[in-house]
């Protein structure tokens, strides 16, 4: 048995493991963690495949940047452990939705099982693929062919912090008489007290 | 590398599959989100096995700029949930059930 496949079946079920418990979790801080360990294991396996420069960026960029977005958005609502799981639309639509998480599963299982089969081994050579590491041949693939999409990737980023800033701000609005008052109460000086 | 690659890909189908029960039965805004983050990783880990199996480095960078737009995603995404969140007080989807704003 080999490292690799060693490797797999150490992590496949925790990453299925930590799925299925990211899905029970009531409280959506626990669910962000158990969501942690997950990308955790698939960057293990992007390892496996060959893609080292993929498994780094997994790390920083899933499992470090994104996750610290969702559990600083947590921390900003508020963490409301008694999530209201009534079924309010639809009857039965958990039901429903497990049966097609299950037919789906089953579906590829067959397509894949029908065309590319269950002992097709990764062809060798891929060394020569990686040529000079797995960082200097994506970098000469991403800067030639996709490099007019690299570019348009830029684009998309300064458009989402615009998105956002627009998003978050909060509208300015009218102070009603009362929030005045209120304020103009908290700013009196507090003078020698009237003797009651 | 003795694992063959139709094993990734199963596994990226069930990771996908647990990913879109999530979306279809949590209530949490944010919760939902994270299933959605899992389903775009167990495509990523579909994209990777590929690469490997043709010997060719597209299926990488496909990968890398699902990243990008996926960061891209969460960074609006979040911004949306917390718009919704300062109206109408709640991160629970079915009480954002009005059109109107």
């Amino acid at each position: 048995m080999h490292a690799d496949l060693i490797l797999f079946w150490v992590f496949a079920p925790l990453s299925i493991a930590s799925g299925i418990a990211m899905l029970l979790m009531r409280n959506a801080v626990h669910a962000a963690l158990f969501l942690i360990v997950n990308f955790f294991c698939l960057a293990i396996f992007y390892l496996i495949l060959g893609a080292p420069f993929l498994f780094a960026v997994q790390i920083i960029v899933y499992a470090g940047a994104i996750m610290v977005l969702f559990l600083f958005v947590i921390m900003l609502l508020g963490v409301d452990g008694r999530e209201d799981l009534r079924e309010r639309r639809l009857t039965a639509q958990r039901p429903l939705a497990i049966a097609l998480g299950v037919a789906f599963v089953l579906e590829v299982f067959f397509a894949v099982r029908a065309s590319i089969g269950f002992s097709r081994y990764a062809p060798a050579g891929f060394d020569k693929v990686n040529e000079g590491g797995n960082t200097r041949a994506l970098a000469r693939v991403l800067f030639h062919k996709y490099f007019f999409p690299f570019e348009v990737t830029s684009i998309l980023l300064i458009i989402a912090a615009i998105a956002v800033m627009v998003l978050a701000q909060r509208k300015a609005r009218a102070v009603t008489q009362a929030e005045m008052e209120a304020h103009n109460a908290a700013l009196e000086p507090a003078g020698p007290r009237p003797v009651a | 590398m003795s694992t063959p690659i139709s094993y990734f890909l199963v596994l990226s189908s069930i990771l996908f599959a647990i990913g879109t029960v999530g979306v279809l039965v949590r209530k949490n805004a944010l919760v939902i989100f994270m299933s959605v983050e899992l389903q775009l990783n167990a495509v990523n880990l579909t994209l990777v096995a590929f690469s490997r199996m043709h010997n060719s480095l597209d299926g990488q960078v496909i990968a890398f700029f699902s990243m990008v737009v996926a960061a891209a995603e969460v960074v609006v995404g979040l911004a949306i949930i917390v718009s919704v969140y300062r109206r109408i007080r709640s991160i629970n989807v079915d009480d954002a059930e009005a059109l109107r704003g």
